[in-house]
């Protein structure tokens, strides 16, 4: 007795993966223009930071929302007060209708099937405990997320077995592959309850095909099994082929009406403003279910994880603002798009390739050719490389269950074009360096004149600062006279 | 191979876990259905079972008006609406960590100082309390709580952790006091049934009896629990609605940091929340302290199922961090609640009715067994629904917060205007001097009418209660404005 909880001393909180190890070695060192230009730049953060102007300049013409006032009257005290985890109506009318427009207006929503939670985080959470428990599977196609570990499977005791997907194909989803997953599930003595995919994919950024999705529908309905369509990123698609969601083919299917089949019953979507919105800060996340059981349950279970609602009255102005809707959904969409052609014209320059992709704030980048062998120890080699020398902090694909070795995940949404610059002009000159070189000099990718024009900083008020202390005892020999000019 | 007959559902999801169908949810219902208003609805039921703190808004209002960079969405404050939306490390905005653990030792006149990297955010204080159940214990395991308490521990402690409650009965022979002899005896009965206990809840001030622990209790609370080496948890949510010093409250933080050798400080884990000292339940600002680093690690690491809004965390740290707003904000806040204290415990008096002693929480515990049919939970239950149906007042019966005695029952006061107040305590007076009215008639005679009445009354009460249980379910909180506001 006295000693913690088997949950609280196990590691299925996934924390010790190199998803997360490679964060806390950009913490030791992270980028700054001016502070610290050699530092680590920050490309594993699936982060939208390309559109916060037009959020801003919503906000500097529509001061109520920001004021706590409504019609210039305060609301302070009733929003103080409001914690009815059915959520503000007016937050999830406007959010059900963002949902909707962000799908063409395809699909409409109901704003009494929505579940508001702290975050995708809490949601995936919610929805496995409603859906799963120990002795359950969730069948999920790799490469994912690896937050899932923790979301899914943390507290709740349910299982994760992976869908193998690969490269042959461009890791689409494969009947056999789903039977294959299916039957692995079972020799484990798993009982299978849902498939849970993400589309658009993390870490692919793809959107998944009708081919795909009429695959999963049918392969649910089969199996009487839930599904569970993830699609916080949705509003960040900005090429063809147009992103299709689950409801839209299930809608299009004869099979799928109502009267003729209870899939319905078993197919829910998570959504969130953290990333279409570059909002992950607010919490805001959601559950979308037309099974009325799952949405009482979720909603009451939403108690642990409720939306501020500060944020809900913010939010519910703003998203209420179709003039404003529109333009940003469209904005957005083409800034990505815009900044997804950077970092892929950048890579191929270094003779890089990566995965087709349309969608997301990262690229699925092909480093097979850099690897020493096809193998995942050669691929952490590779990825500690570029982490320490080339200072690029990117995901390798094992911490995202990728079944191949050499694949990573690079994030372009999260920096300014001259940092994305910048990285692509270090990969350059690492694979430069590294196809000609036999063994690089432990600085060897460092870029020379970072190094030479690099300042000290000055005790200064972000707290980032306290990193650079940590990093600079830890510059190499050769380096020793710039930290004593201190 | 098909599914079969596989429960679509986890049977989290369809057991009565979440405790919502106790009746303490019934009363809601009823106002729900019937809310007062003193214009529009001056009939209609009175809201006097949610133990909100609305005291002190004018006090907030006024320091939002003249601070407006603590909103990110002002002009002022714009400019740090990026670096603020963006921010989701669940180590929290080190202002915020900083100005909630300077307020917490302001609300123990700092007696007890509080490390800013021990804050862990969660979902509110119903999330702390998951989210410590999980850290501390497996499914299966037991923790030990004083009654009574608030019933939605059953839920937050229990539902989706697996963890059970086990009460440790108090009752009103001495206050309602926790003694070594009862925690010996709850733990020795959960030993016998075999469901070892992993800790003991404790909640100070105390929900439902707005009293605080005196000293003497808690050190022997905490000698208990370093003795069987069991966890504490202590939750704190109540700690600035102390209204004086009679006695003065005391957190187990102040107890350890005094006497380092009475409990092992990695036993000790406090949870608090901004929803009732500061009156902000809607902005889910809950906090876990723990005295032991690998919880702290754990629960930071769980705290990504409920982090506080950055946004709010914004909020809430410059509002916290205004060192003069916060000392005139507790001394008036404590003020304003005493004094509508004495103004319900006076008037409640006058009718005959007394009230449990206390000198903290948002609510009274009143003592109506003189008004019961008898000493059972059921005339406890008939009682209540008359007071629901024909006095109008939603108050919480003893039995849902698994009190020991029959005639309890807890009344919110600080969640109202003066005018509600009195249109309140002129129904109460009413309904006691129409019970003893009818009391004052011949015994026999009287036992017959009242045998008729009550049993139509209750009829009538029962009818209208299944009624309300047909109605979609409804969040337990009141109807706020904004549920009916267009945007």
């Amino acid at each position: 007795m006295g000693i913690l909880s088997k949950k609280a001393t196990c590691n299925s909180h996934g924390q010790d993966s190199s998803y997360f190890l490679g964060w806390q070695e950009y913490e030791k060192n992270p980028y700054h223009e001016s502070l610290n230009p050699s530092g680590i730049i920050q490309m594993g953060l699936a982060e939208n930071q390309l559109s916060f102007d037009l959020l801003e300049s919503w906000i500097a013409q529509n001061p109520d929302a920001a004021g706590f006032k409504r019609d210039g009257q305060s609301i302070f005290r009733e929003l103080a007060l409001f914690q009815d985890y059915h959520g503000l109506p007016a937050f999830k009318e406007a959010l059900v209708e963002f949902m909707s427009e962000i799908r063409g207006k395809r699909v409409g929503f109901d704003p009494r099937n929505i579940v508001l939670t702290a975050g995708a985080t809490s949601a995936n959470e919610a929805l496995m405990f409603c859906l799963a428990e120990a002795g359950d599977a969730i069948l999920i196609p790799t490469p994912y997320y690896p937050g899932f570990d923790r979301d899914l499977k943390w507290r709740t005791g349910a299982e994760i077995v992976p869908i193998q997907c690969t490269s042959s194909n461009g890791f689409k989803i494969t009947a056999s592959a789903l039977e294959e997953a299916y039957a692995t599930a079972h020799r484990q003595n798993l009982r299978v309850k849902a498939v849970l995919v993400t589309n658009p994919s993390n870490p692919l950024g793809t959107t998944m095909s009708e081919d795909e999705l009429n695959l999963l529908v049918t392969f649910v309905i089969s199996k009487g099994i839930h599904l569970v369509s993830d699609e916080i990123y949705s509003g960040t698609v900005f090429s063809s082929p147009s992103f299709k969601s689950i409801v839209e083919v299930l809608s299009e299917r004869p099979d799928c009406r109502q009267s003729a089949s209870d899939v319905w019953d078993r197919v829910h979507i998570v959504y969130s403003l953290s990333k279409d919105l570059g909002l992950p800060g607010f919490r805001v996340g959601a559950i979308y279910s037309s099974n009325r059981a799952v949405v009482e349950a979720a909603t009451k279970m939403s108690s642990f994880g409720l939306v501020s609602s500060q944020t809900q009255y913010f939010l519910s102005a703003m998203l209420s603002d179709k003039k404003f809707t529109g333009h940003y959904i469209a904005e957005n969409r083409r800034r990505l798009g815009q900044r997804h052609e950077s970092l892929v014209r950048g890579l191929r320059e270094a003779g890089i390739r990566c995965l087709d992709s349309n969608a997301g704030l990262f690229c699925w980048v092909d480093m097979r050719h850099l690897l020493k062998s096809n193998t995942f120890e050669a691929e952490i080699e590779l990825w500690k490389k570029i982490v320490y020398e080339v200072r690029l902090n990117i995901s390798p694909g094992s911490s995202c269950h990728c079944t191949e070795p050499g694949w990573f995940r690079v994030c372009f949404a999260n920096m300014t074009e001259e940092t994305l610059g910048l990285s692509m002009r270090r990969i350059k000159e690492f694979v430069a360096a590294y196809s000609g070189a036999a063994s690089t000099p432990s600085c060897g990718g460092c870029g020379g004149d970072e190094m030479r024009n690099h300042r000290h900083h000055s005790k200064g008020s972000s707290g980032k600062n306290k990193f650079l202390n940590k990093w600079v005892f830890r510059l190499s020999p050769s380096h020793r006279r710039e930290a004593d000019d201190r | 191979m098909r599914s079969g007959r596989k429960p679509l559902l986890s049977k989290l999801a369809t057991n009565d876990g979440h405790a919502e169908n106790s009746p303490y949810f019934d009363g809601w219902k009823a106002y729900e259905r019937d809310p007062f208003h003193p214009t529009r609805n001056a009939d209609g039921v009175i809201q006097m079972g949610l133990a909100e703190n609305q005291l002190c808004f004018d006090m907030i209002e006024e320091w939002l008006i003249n601070n407006p960079q603590a909103s990110i969405c002002t002009a002022q404050g714009l400019g740090m609406f990026k670096d603020t939306a963006i921010f989701q490390d669940y180590h929290g905005l080190p202002e915020f960590r900083n100005a909630v653990a300077k307020f917490m030792g302001r609300v123990r006149g700092n007696r007890a100082k509080f490390d800013p990297d021990r804050i862990v955010m969660s979902g509110g204080a119903t999330g702390a309390h998951e989210l410590i159940s999980f850290c501390l214990a497996d499914p299966g395991d037991t923790f030990l709580v004083p009654t009574p308490y608030y019933p939605g521990f059953d839920r937050d402690v229990c539902w989706r952790t697996g963890v059970q409650l086990l009460p440790v009965v108090c009752d009103s022979s001495n206050g309602f006091m926790v003694t070594r002899n009862a925690l010996e005896s709850a733990y020795e009965n959960a030993k016998a049934a075999n469901t070892p206990v992993k800790g003991l809840l404790i909640t100070n001030p105390s929900n439902p009896l707005g009293t605080v622990l005196d000293k003497e209790t808690l050190r022997d609370i905490l000698s208990f629990v370093n003795e069987k080496n069991i966890h504490l948890v202590s939750d704190e949510i109540y700690s600035a609605t102390v209204f004086n010093d009679k006695p003065r409250f005391t957190g187990v933080s102040e107890i350890i940091e005094e006497d380092q050798t009475l409990c092992n400080p990695n036993l000790v884990h406090v949870i608090y929340s901004l929803s009732k000292d500061l009156g902000f339940p809607g902005f889910r600002v809950g906090i876990v302290y723990s005295y032991n680093d690998e919880v702290v690690g754990c629960a930071r690491k769980m705290s990504s199922f409920g982090l506080v809004s950055s946004q709010t965390q914004h909020l809430v740290a410059s509002l916290l961090s205004d060192d003069v707003f916060v000392e005139k904000f507790l001394s008036e806040s404590a003020r304003r609640l005493e004094n509508r204290h004495r103004i319900f415990t006076d008037n409640l008096d006058q009718v005959g009715i007394k009230c449990l002693q206390r000198n903290a929480g948002l609510f009274q515990l009143m003592d109506l067994s003189h008004l019961l049919r008898d000493k059972t939970f059921e005339a406890e239950m008939e009682l209540w629904k008359v007071i629901i149906d024909e006095v109008k007042l939603n108050i919480s019966p003893g039995s849902s917060f698994h009190s020991s005695e029959p005639g309890w029952f807890r009344v919110c006061i600080a969640n109202m205007d003066d005018q509600t107040v009195d249109v309140a305590l002129r129904r109460i007076r009413a309904f006691v001097s129409r019970s003893e009215g009818a009391m004052a008639a011949s015994a026999k005679k009287k036992r017959c009418w009242q045998n008729q009445n009550r049993k139509l009354r209750v009829s009538l009460s029962y009818r209208r209660m299944e009624e309300l249980m047909m109605m979609p379910p409804l969040s337990p909180i009141p109807q706020s404005p904004l549920l009916r506001a267009q945007t």
